[in-house]
């Protein structure tokens, strides 16, 4: 039997007394229960996509399928597609994160902005039908000792930057949501947002020159 | 392919949130991926732009799925993910993106004489935007111009200069209408560049004026 209630975020442990106080905050702010919950949550999401990856497991993939999915329809038909359509790339979505788990590195991406990517790149196809061209993939170097440090610190960034949007006035907030649901000509887009950047990417630029040394 | 260790000139943040946006153009497209396969201050850069974008995409109101989704996406699962291709490391000047527009490397280009000795052959793209290969001969210029709309000109052999600063193999150089530039290729190596805009260059003698139907710059 599959376990298909999510209950990843809140299964982390959170004392009793803890949850009880939240609980009435996240009910009326369903946007700030969200963040509270992803605060948990983001190491364990990366759980879900090694169990994929390592044993094809299943029960994870619901898991994922049940929490990200309706995330990533409402994100599609937020940027105008037909909710027909957005359920049909959704699916598409997850399926392909179940093939190509084995390429997320969670010292480098947080499994929403992995999501992100997918579901992006299923939009402009069929949406957009436009072509993107990517860059070179980076040359797969000897398998690299997994740094459960690092993958922790990436993921906490990248949920410092989640609360940071949060935090933008609504003014800012609203011309980056526009910027990616597909509103805003590149020559629309601000070069300044507001937005606190320069440590993800700082992140990961050390874990390139890791791997570009690693290959020589 | 190795990347390039000594890149002054960068991408735009404005360009590389489209560009995690999925919302620029495709010659756009092809510059900005064609610079990061060989940037990698760039390549973490995007990476920050598109946690940037799945933050986005978490707070946006989840709608739910069919009531079967769940059901259908674990039948269609298959039972073995794919395997991981090892790809080789791409000899020559161009990287993958690039040479999948071309057919292949600087020898598959077939260019087109424009005039001053500069040659360019315009790769196919929709309609939003144009990009170009440019060879320039060492020492030659590119006829001064100014730019109506956005001007993204990467460099991928040699180096030029012009009234702002030099641009060398990687540099990307992003001009917009303020800029009125004559890029010169410098001594020594002829200058191979990609070069995309989303509007007609100006240009402001009166021979490559004329010239410009005929060339499609």
């Amino acid at each position: 039997m599959l376990n298909l209630v999510d209950t990843r975020a809140d299964n982390v442990a959170i004392p009793m007394h803890v949850r009880a106080m939240r609980q009435p905050l996240a009910n009326r702010k369903s946007k700030e229960k969200r963040v509270v919950n992803e605060n948990n949550g983001r190491m364990a999401w990366v759980a879900e996509v090694n169990a994929i990856r390592e044993h094809q497991d299943k029960q994870a993939f619901a898991r994922l399928f049940s929490h990200f999915a309706p995330r990533v329809k409402g994100f599609l038909v937020r940027g105008g597609a037909a909710p027909d359509q957005a359920e049909e790339i959704a699916q598409d979505v997850m399926a392909t994160m179940w093939r190509k788990a084995h390429l997320f590195d969670p010292a480098r991406a947080s499994v929403s902005t992995w999501i992100f990517t997918i579901a992006r790149n299923r939009q402009i196809d069929i949406i957009r039908r436009a072509r993107r061209p990517e860059p070179e993939d980076l040359p797969w170097g000897p398998e690299a000792e997994p740094d459960q440090e690092e993958q922790v610190a990436l993921q906490q960034d990248t949920e410092r930057l989640g609360k940071a949007i949060a935090e933008l006035p609504d003014k800012q907030r609203e011309l980056v949501e526009k910027a990616y649901f597909g509103e805003l000509t590149h020559a629309q887009i601000a070069e300044e947002t507001g937005l606190p950047l320069g440590t993800i990417k700082s992140r990961i630029r050390l874990a390139l020159d890791r791997l570009r040394h690693a290959m020589r | 392919m190795k990347p390039m260790k000594d890149i002054k000139h960068h991408l735009t943040n404005s360009l590389l949130m489209g560009y995690a946006a999925g919302t620029l153009p495709e010659a756009f497209n092809l510059v900005v991926a064609t610079h990061i396969s060989l940037c990698d201050e760039c390549r973490a850069q995007l990476a920050e732009f598109e946690a940037v974008g799945g933050e986005v995409m978490m707070r946006t109101d989840a709608m739910a799925m069919n009531a079967d989704a769940l059901d259908i996406a674990l039948a269609a699962l298959t039972d073995s993910p794919e395997e991981v291709q090892i790809k080789a490391e791409r000899a020559g000047i161009f990287p993958t993106p690039l040479a999948d527009y071309v057919g292949g490397d600087v020898e598959a280009v077939r260019w087109r004489r424009v005039g001053g000795g500069v040659k360019q052959m315009i790769l196919p793209t929709d309609s939003g935007a144009t990009v170009r290969l440019l060879h320039i001969p060492a020492g030659a210029s590119v006829p001064d111009h100014g730019h109506r709309g956005l001007e993204l000109t990467l460099v991928l052999q040699g180096a030029f200069k012009d009234e702002t600063d030099r641009f060398g193999t990687g540099d990307i150089e992003v001009a917009n209408e303020e800029l009125d530039h004559t890029p010169v290729a410098e001594d020594g190596l002829d200058c191979i560049c990609l070069a995309a805009t989303d509007a007609p260059l100006k240009f402001n003698s009166f021979l490559p004026r004329l010239a410009q139907p005929f060339v499609k710059i």
